[in-house]
Formats: structure tokens, C-alpha cells, sequence
């Protein structure tokens, strides 16, 4: 712990950076900055790398301790048209030594490798920060491309920012010419030559890089090799050369933290491991039906990784397929999942709908992306709240658990799975783009401490008929959970049939009774409202009148913004919502006790629109729907303004 | 190294009868109607196979036929429209110790489920698919299905319906299918003997059963049942046997030299030794196909039946436990607390 900084400061203003001088070490004469937080955009062409420089520097970062929040943004396309605007790929990353939440509101060094990487970005960062830019794509034609008649670099239009003009291509063909590779080649390592730059510009540890080329690189080691000598050269070139006369500390977090040992993890890579515990702890296998789909299907990929673990992953035809085959394997006693977006949710939906008939577990993962249709298949979004309460024919209720931060994706995967497994449920689980591809620090847990997800099958008859015969009712209920039994096929006995026609309650067979239907409907609507859910709580310490509810992946920008409302002696309470439905049972207690309910959504309101319909509570709604996270310093804003509404 | 997979499925502990595997549920279809005969026929021949009643299960998707699980005294499912394939994948390959049937209809598995179909033959999961070809669509009250004639009159096409029909066995042939065979609801030795190959094959068996809907489409397959016409419309296919049919065996397949393609022609001491002989197991489905297209699809003429193909190919649920198996000789078995702290770590100490 060496920071002086206090960790209540939390999210600072806009970019604010405290700096102290502090010793050159090792006989460096240069200066040495010590900052409670910094946050980094790189930026260039989708095919340079920047996902991976910023990966790699999350990484480091996250190995040297910072409390941290990412938030990659890239195109659809996979290449697109190499110098333009729509081909920009960033990666934003915000660490501390403090506790963060969000991956920052405006980059404080903004990394442009090319004249659209500045033109994209430049208006985030404000003046004072600064811009590293790869001055050797500033040629005529490129600056052309994307509208610059005159070099920004030259014409003033960067005055006021602390621009380094650092030719980073010309460099790292340099570093790389003992190498032996072609001009093309040699190239594609500038982003390491970036990365070695600004790992040196913030102290980042740098073995971690050094070996992650060295393994990703195993069957080419020139490449590799290559790539550490121009990772190195970056590093040397900031340490040599004039133009960089600051270096900065970011101390660790390690006031932020409660003890135990952490690491970096995404929202994607959270949610993976959070179906594997789950079947650890159901002592059931895991299988996954799944179609690839942006922004999921890093899940399937995960997944497809850790078949020691007895995970079955099926990559299906088509959407309805990734459902289907998780129902069939639901049916014969496996945890099923299946991992899409919005437009996969909208072609599972009939199978859902079978899913609630047939009461069996099932778990729906939906990372919602920028809709409607194709809509933004890489931006973030919180559309699909209302078509996971009732995007299906007929009343068919499933419970909705939604995490709130990338982390939180693990512990909201368990409580899914415990949800469907232990009222025979779909549920649906609602992640988003930010959480997906987002990632923050992680306590890792404690295995022995995750929850008991064990659920009982069926072993035999659970009905005697009038005349004293045993036999086996499928839908003969827990009169508690109002779960039916889960009979397995190669259970002697309990052979049965099941279907999406309606059932008679009890024996399950065929219906078409009116009364029965009524209450059949209104049984499976009962069981749903009578999922366990732990209360709601509101975080006010001041007494407020106003109440912020969110859900989802708002929760970082939202807390940011209540703190920065509490730091200027504003009062507003905040409530976050991890189950959607049913809604926690106090919820309506609590919305009550405010004058004013103001719920910030990536939608047009469908939060709003329940809770009102709900609760008739006049809440007012904030809408932001461009694809990207919430701003915290807008959000701020936003809340006051609602306050003194 | 040939397997059985039936043998993953355990056995009935005491000798079983048809009565064991009909169910307590009054069967629904109309009076007449040729689903019945294969209930009875499936009913009848599920003894012979000796498995654990418990261990078989039943999925279908939506229409007349897919009501069959409920009458199935075993383990069922009847699903949505058109997906009984996909489900059925699931519990396959996650539960070999089952033997999953899928019981579908020409709407339903050629229609609006023609994807999932190709989709298990080109995997070849291990499923028995039951398709209950009556050209027609009979529960939603006979609209033209796609295997109906070309022109056929219905309800939504009082013009004559315009669409060229599938032929199943053609379909799967060509989705790569390693058992594909072709029965008739009314002929229960014909179908029982095809169920028995079905049964035992590993990997995808798709079994076209023609099958009359008395209410729609009555009398679709009259030729192929009845006693003065059949001689000549149906050609029965016999592994091993050279392909003749028609009164006295007098017609003959035989290859064209010139295209490759089969003809018919009246058998003569001259041509008798150019005469096919089947080939099930043939590894090219060429001819399997060749004599998938000898049938006339308006009059049905020349409609063989029986087992045009039967394969040995890998089965993917195999493939994917194999790989279940060798994940663990390499990597060990699973060890979660592992995989979770990963490799890159930090600790925060008090």
C-alpha cells in the first residue's frame, strides 16, 4: 500500500489526475508521476490489433494489482475497408488505485494508429489529454479518406492536447529488420511497439506479455520473437527518447479489495465458468446447444474447451436447433443451456414456449446486442428485457436473472441454474455486449463455498389411485415450489409422455377442459411468482427522496453517478435489480418510500414500463440507446436534473 | 471396428409383449387411417428387439403422425413443429444408453423441418426417424404437403398446386444419409422387416413409411397395395438380390452403359446376367440414388422398396463421447477451483 490517495474520491471528475513528483529510479533522470487513475483508449484499423494490445495491456495491468473496467468497441465487419471511419477498432481501459466501475467516460491518452483511429476518437478526449499518433499513416491519401484536407497534426486543430508524434511503423520495421521478414510482416507488430510504449509510459509489468507471445506464437517463434523485440523496442523508445519526458504510477488497488487472490475476467468468460460450477454443483452435466451468434459465442467457444469437465457442446444448424437439442437434453436429465443474442431469442422463442409447457430446466443465455433485427451486432443494448418477459405465444412466464457487472456474470449463471433446476423452469439470462466483452477484476472463489445446486429425480410413483395402485403423475406438483418431478428416461417405471398440448394437472395427460386449462395457466404463472428471490435493497445513507433503479449492466455507470451526486452533497438513493422476474418481493415496499423513481435504461423504457404497470408508480424513465454504455458524468446529470425535478 | 450401439442400451429383464408397450391413452386417429397399422406394426416388433422399456423414447414434432409418442407405453416427447430432429440430437448424444426414435410426417420433417432432418443425416446421430410420408397435410385439414404430385388440388390450391415434390429417399440420400430405406403402412412383414434393420443400424436410419390418409388423400399409394397393380408398381429390394419385379419377375433393372443411369426392361435369357444386383452397403450412394429416381412421382410406378442403403459411418454421438473421453486422458479430469484462478492471479493481503 504506498498510495496516498483515498479510495472515497472514486470515480474522479473528468479528467482529473492527481500527480506528486516522486524519486527517478535506478538513475533514470526522467520523471515519474504518480496517478490515482488513468484511462487508455487505443485505437486503429480492425486489422490492427488494437483488441489484443488492449487485452494484453488489461492484462498486465490487471497482474500489477489496479482495480480496472474495459470496454472494447470494434465493427461488425471483420475487416473493414482498411483507413476508414467505419473500420476503427478501440479498446478502452480505465484502472485505479481505487475502486472503479466503469470503463471511464473520456480517454486521458488516447493511442491512434491511423488518421481515422484520431478522427473517431478525438472529440472523447478532452483538451489537456494525450495523443500518441502514428504519424507514418498520415500520408495525403489516408488523411484524405477520412475527410482531413490539411494533417491535423499540422494545421492546430490538435492545439491544446500534448500530441507525441511518434512514426511507429517506420520504428518497428526498424527494430525488426535483423528479422528477416518481409515489410508486410514486420509491420503487423506495431501495436506491440504501441503497447511496449505505453507499458513503459505506466510501469506495467511486461512478462506476462512477453510470455503470452512466446505461447501464442509457439509454432512461428520468429514471429514471436519478433514480436517481443518490437514490445521491447516500444519500451526502450519511451525510455530514450526526449519526446516522452513523464512516466506514471498507478499504485495498486489495494485498498479497493478485500483480501484473496484475484485475476482479470470478461463478462463472456465469467458466464462460461459460471455454467461449469453450475454443473459441478447440480452434479449434472452440462450441455450446450448453440449457434454462433455476436456478441455469445465466445461462450460456445469456451465452453468447447473444457470437455474434461464432461461438457457437451453442440453447434447446431440454426438457433431453434441450439434450443431443441438443449430441451432433448434437459428431458434426458442433463443441465441444458443454450447461448444467443436477441435475434436468436426471437426464433428459441416457440421452443421456450415448450419448454414452460414441458416445465423442464432449461437456461436461455441472452447477450443482448443494438436491435431491432441485425440492428448493432457489436454494441451494447437492454432491449430484449420485454421480449424475455413475453416474447411467446400464450402466457408463458419465465423467470428473468440479469448480472451487473462482468464478474457478477458467474454468480448470475448459478442463480439461473439454481432457479431452473429447482422449479423446472427456462430462464432467462439477460448479459449484454458491455458485460460480454467488458472485464474487471475478480475475487476468485472458493470452490467449496459456491452453492448446492443438487435437485432430486424422480425414483418412483408419487400418486396411489383409488383403488390403491401406485403409479407416477408427471405433473403431480411440489405443493411448496410447485415444481413437477424430473423423471429421466431409463427410469423403470416412471414412463411417461409429455408434450405441448395442455395437460391434465397431475397426470399430465392430454386436456382440452377449459377449467383445466384456467388453471394450468394460472399454475405455471403461480410458480414463476413464487421463485425464491432475496429482497431488494436501497443504498441510502442520506435519506433521499429520489430512488435510481437500474438493472443489468448499468450498474457501474449508475453507481458512478450516484457517488459523484453524493460527492457534491446531492441525496439519491440507488436499488439495482438482479431478478427481473419475478421482481424481488419488497420491491414495491421500497419504490414507495420515494417521491421520485427514476430508472436509466439502454432501451426506451421496458424496465419503466413494468414497474409501472406493476406497481403504478410514476417512474420516470432515462433512455440511452447508441449502442454504448452510459456515461457517468451524463448520468450525473441526468439524476440531478431528476432530483430537483 | 464395428460397434453396436443397441448393445449401450440395456436389455429388458423379462421376455415383453405388444401389450406392454401400447399406452393407457385412447389412440385419436380418424377411423382408417394407415397410422394405426404402424402403431401396431412399431408395437409389434419392439419385443423382438428386447430393451428396457425405460431406456426407449419417443419424439415427435406436430401433426397427425407426431401423436404416436402418446401411445407408446415408453418414455416420450411430442415437441413443435418440425424440431423433433433437434431434440432428439439432444438427448442422443447426451444419453447413449437410450434408444431415441423420431416419429415425423411429410410436413413436418420435409417442411417446416426439412433443416434439423438433413442436419441428424449428415451427422448421423444415432436416431431411428420414422417419416410417415402420406402426401398430404391432414391435421390442419389437407393443404398440398411437399411430397404431393405436381397440380394437386386442395384447399390452398384449388388451381392445382405448383410446386415439384421431394422425394424423401432422394432427400436423404443426398444429405448423406447411412441408412435409408422405404416401407409401406399396410405391408406389417415388409415394415417390421425394415424397423429390424433400422433398429440395429448405428447412426441416423431414416425409414419413409407411405401411409394412407383416408380422410384427405385416401387411396395415394392404392397402386402400390393393391393386388392386381402392385406386381407391376412395386419393385422390393433385397440386398443381394438381382432388382426384378412385375408378374413372373419378368422386369428388370439394369445400367445404361452409356449414362450410368438404370432402366427398366423385360427380362430376357440375353440381358438376365446384366441385371442389378442390390448393393445396400455399396459405399458410393450413387446407384442407391439412381434407384431412388425409378419411381414415376405422379403414378408411383416402379417404386422400390425396402433398404436402399445401409452404411457403417462414424456416429457423431460416438465421436462426441470419444472426444468427452480423450479431453480427460489429456487434460485429467475437470478441476474447477483450477479453472477458475486461471494462470494470471494477484493476491490482496490484509
Amino acid at each position: 500500500m504506498t498510495s496516498q490517495v483515498s479510495s472515497e474520491a472514486g470515480e474522479a471528475l473528468l479528467g482529473e489526475q492527481r500527480s506528486a513528483p516522486v524519486e527517478g529510479r535506478d538513475g533514470a533522470e526522467k520523471e515519474v508521476r504518480r496517478l490515482d487513475r488513468v484511462i487508455i483508449r487505443f485505437a486503429g484499423d480492425s486489422g490492427d490489433g488494437m483488441q489484443l494490445t488492449g487485452d494484453r495491456f488489461t492484462s498486465e495491468t490487471a497482474s500489477f494489482g489496479n482495480d480496472l473496467s474495459t470496454l472494447p468497441n470494434f465493427p461488425a465487419e471483420i475487416r473493414a475497408p482498411a483507413g476508414t471511419l467505419p473500420g476503427v477498432s478501440s479498446f478502452q481501459l480505465h484502472f485505479a488505485d481505487h475502486d472503479i466501475l466503469t470503463p471511464g467516460d473520456a480517454p486521458n491518452v488516447l493511442v491512434a494508429m491511423n488518421p481515422a483511429a484520431l478522427k473517431a476518437n478525438i472529440a472523447d478526449v478532452p483538451r489537456g489529454g494525450e495523443v500518441i499518433v502514428n504519424t507514418d499513416e498520415f500520408a495525403k491519401r489516408a488523411m484524405a479518406k477520412v475527410g482531413y484536407a490539411q494533417s491535423p497534426l499540422e494545421d492546430g486543430s490538435l492545439d491544446g492536447y500534448r500530441v507525441h508524434p511518434v512514426p511507429l511503423t517506420t520504428l518497428t520495421i526498424e527494430a525488426l529488420k535483423e528479422f528477416g521478414l518481409s515489410r508486410k510482416e514486420a509491420e503487423r507488430s506495431k501495436n506491440m511497439f504501441a503497447l511496449g510504449l505505453l507499458s513503459w509510459m505506466y510501469h506495467r509489468p511486461t512478462e506476462g506479455t512477453e510470455n503470452f507471445l512466446r505461447q501464442k506464437f509457439a509454432k512461428k517463434p520468429q514471429i514471436a520473437e519478433a514480436n517481443v523485440a518490437a514490445f521491447r523496442a516500444g519500451w526502450n523508445f519511451g525510455e530514450t527518447t526526449e519526446d516522452f519526458a513523464v512516466s506514471y504510477e498507478v499504485a495498486p488497488a489495494t485498498r479497493a479489495f478485500p483480501t484473496g487472490t484475484y485475476r482479470n475476467i470478461s463478462g463472456n468468460l465469467a458466464l462460461s465458468y459460471g455454467l461449469i460450477a453450475a454443473s459441478r454443483q447440480a452434479e449434472l452435466p452440462l450441455y450446450l446447444g448453440s449457434y454462433p451468434i455476436t456478441p455469445a459465442s465466445d461462450i460456445l467457444h469456451e465452453l468447447s474447451k473444457h470437455k474434461n469437465f464432461g461438457v457437451r457442446t453442440f453447434q447446431a444448424e440454426d438457433e431453434i436447433a441450439g434450443i431443441g437439442a438443449a430441451l432433448g437434453a434437459a428431458f434426458g436429465g442433463s443441465l441444458a443451456v443454450t447461448t444467443t443474442s436477441g435475434p436468436g431469442v426471437a426464433l428459441k422463442s416457440e421452443t421456450i414456449g415448450l419448454a414452460v409447457s414441458l416445465e423442464l430446466p432449461l437456461l436461455i443465455v441472452d447477450i443482448q446486442r443494438g436491435g431491432p433485427s441485425t440492428g448493432l451486432p457489436t454494441k451494447t443494448e437492454q432491449a430484449d428485457l420485454l421480449q424475455a418477459m413475453y416474447g411467446r405465444n400464450g402466457e408463458a412466464p419465465v423467470p428473468v436473472v440479469a448480472p451487473r457487472t462482468p464478474a457478477d456474470c458467474f454468480d448470475a449463471a448459478l442463480e439461473a441454474a439454481r432457479i431452473a433446476l429447482a422449479y423446472r423452469t427456462p430462464v432467462l439470462l439477460l448479459s449484454d455486449g458491455y458485460l460480454a466483452n467488458g472485464s474487471e477484476p475478480w475475487r476468485i472463489p472458493d470452490v467449496d463455498a459456491l452453492p448446492d445446486l443438487r435437485t432430486a429425480f424422480a425414483t418412483g410413483p408419487n400418486h396411489t389411485q383409488a383403488d390403491g395402485t401406485e403409479v407416477f403423475w408427471p405433473y403431480k406438483r411440489d405443493p411448496e415450489t410447485l415444481a413437477r418431478p424430473w423423471a429421466v428416461p431409463g427410469t423403470p417405471g416412471l414412463e411417461h409422455r409429455i408434450g405441448g398440448i395442455e395437460k391434465q394437472d397431475g397426470t399430465g395427460n392430454i386436456s382440452y377442459d377449459p377449467a383445466n386449462h384456467d388453471f394450468m395457466v394460472r399454475t405455471r404463472q403461480a410458480k414463476v411468482d413464487g421463485v425464491d428471490v432475496p429482497d431488494i435493497e436501497a443504498d441510502d445513507p442520506d435519506g433521499a427522496r429520489t430512488l435510481v433503479l437500474g438493472w443489468g449492466s448499468t450498474y457501474g455507470p449508475i453507481t458512478a453517478a450516484v457517488r459523484r451526486i453524493r460527492r457534491e452533497g446531492g441525496h439519491i438513493a440507488q436499488a439495482h435489480l438482479r431478478h427481473l422476474n419475478p421482481f424481488p418481493k419488497n420491491l414495491g415496499e421500497v419504490l414507495k418510500r420515494y417521491d421520485k423513481v427514476v430508472i436509466p435504461e439502454m432501451n426506451l423504457g421496458q424496465l419503466a414500463t413494468l414497474i409501472r404497470a406493476k406497481y403504478l408508480v410514476d417512474a420516470r424513465s432515462h433512455n440511452q440507446v447508441n449502442g454504448m454504455p452510459f456515461k457517468a458524468e451524463q448520468l450525473a446529470a441526468a439524476l440531478k436534473e431528476a432530483i430537483d425535478a | 471396428m464395428p460397434e453396436n450401439l443397441l448393445s449401450l442400451v440395456p436389455k429388458a429383464e423379462a421376455a415383453q409383449s405388444m401389450k406392454d408397450f401400447k399406452s393407457d391413452q385412447e389412440v385419436r386417429w380418424c377411423p382408417g387411417c394407415g397410422d394405426y397399422a404402424v402403431l401396431a406394426a412399431v408395437q409389434g416388433f419392439m419385443p423382438e428387439l428386447g430393451l428396457a422399456k425405460e431406456n426407449i423414447v419417443f419424439v415427435s414434432g406436430i401433426g397427425c403422425s407426431s401423436r404416436f409418442p402418446y401411445y407408446m407405453n415408453t418414455y416420450g416427447m411430442h415437441s413443435i413443429h418440425g424440431r423433433a430432429p433437434a431434440i432428439a440430437t439432444g438427448l442422443a448424444t447426451s444419453r447413449r444408453d437410450l434408444s431415441v426414435w423420431v416419429v415425423t410426417g411429410d410436413g413436418d420433417a420435409l417442411s417446416i423441418g426439412g433443416n434439423h432432418l438433413i442436419h441428424a443425416l449428415r451427422r448421423n446421430v444415432n436416431l431411428k426417424i420414422l417419416l410417415f410420408n402420406n402426401r398430404i397435410y391432414g391435421l390442419t385439414k389437407g393443404q398440398y404437403s411437399p411430397t404431393s404430385e405436381v397440380g394437386k388440388i386442395t384447399k390452398s390450391t384449388p388451381m392445382g398446386s405448383l410446386d415439384a415434390p421431394f422425394n424423401p429417399v432422394s432427400l436423404a440420400l443426398g444429405a448423406e444419409a447411412s441408412f435409408v430405406a422405404r416401407t409401406v403402412d399396410s405391408d406389417r412383414k415388409h415394415l417390421t422387416e425394415v424397423l429390424r434393420q433400422a433398429a440395429d443400424h448405428d447412426g441416423t436410419a431414416l425409414v419413409e413409411i407411405y401411409q394412407n390418409c383416408n380422410i384427405f388423400n385416401d387411396g395415394a399409394f392404392e397402386v402400390l397395395k393393391d393386388k392386381d397393380r402392385a406386381a407391376e408398381a412395386v419393385i422390393r429390394l433385397e440386398h443381394g438380390q438381382p432388382i426384378r419385379f412385375g408378374a413372373e419377375h419378368g422386369k428388370g433393372v439394369v445400367r445404361d452403359p452409356a449414362t450410368g443411369d438404370l432402366e427398366v426392361v423385360a427380362v430376357t435369357p440375353e440381358n438376365e446376367s446384366r441385371i442389378l444386383v442390390h448393393d445396400a452397403h455399396a459405399a458410393s450412394p450413387t446407384t442407391a440414388f439412381a434407384l431412388s429416381r425409378l419411381a414415376d412421382p405422379d403414378t408411383l410406378h416402379q417404386t422400390p422398396i425396402g433398404v436402399f442403403r445401409s452404411v457403417e459411418r462414424p456416429v457423431y454421438d460416438t465421436l462426441m463421447a470419444d472426444q468427452l473421453d480423450r479431453a480427460v486422458e489429456q487434460q485429467g479430469e475437470g478441476d474447477l477451483g483450477r479453472l477458475l484462478a486461471g494462470n494470471d492471479t494477484w493476491t490482496v493481503v490484509g
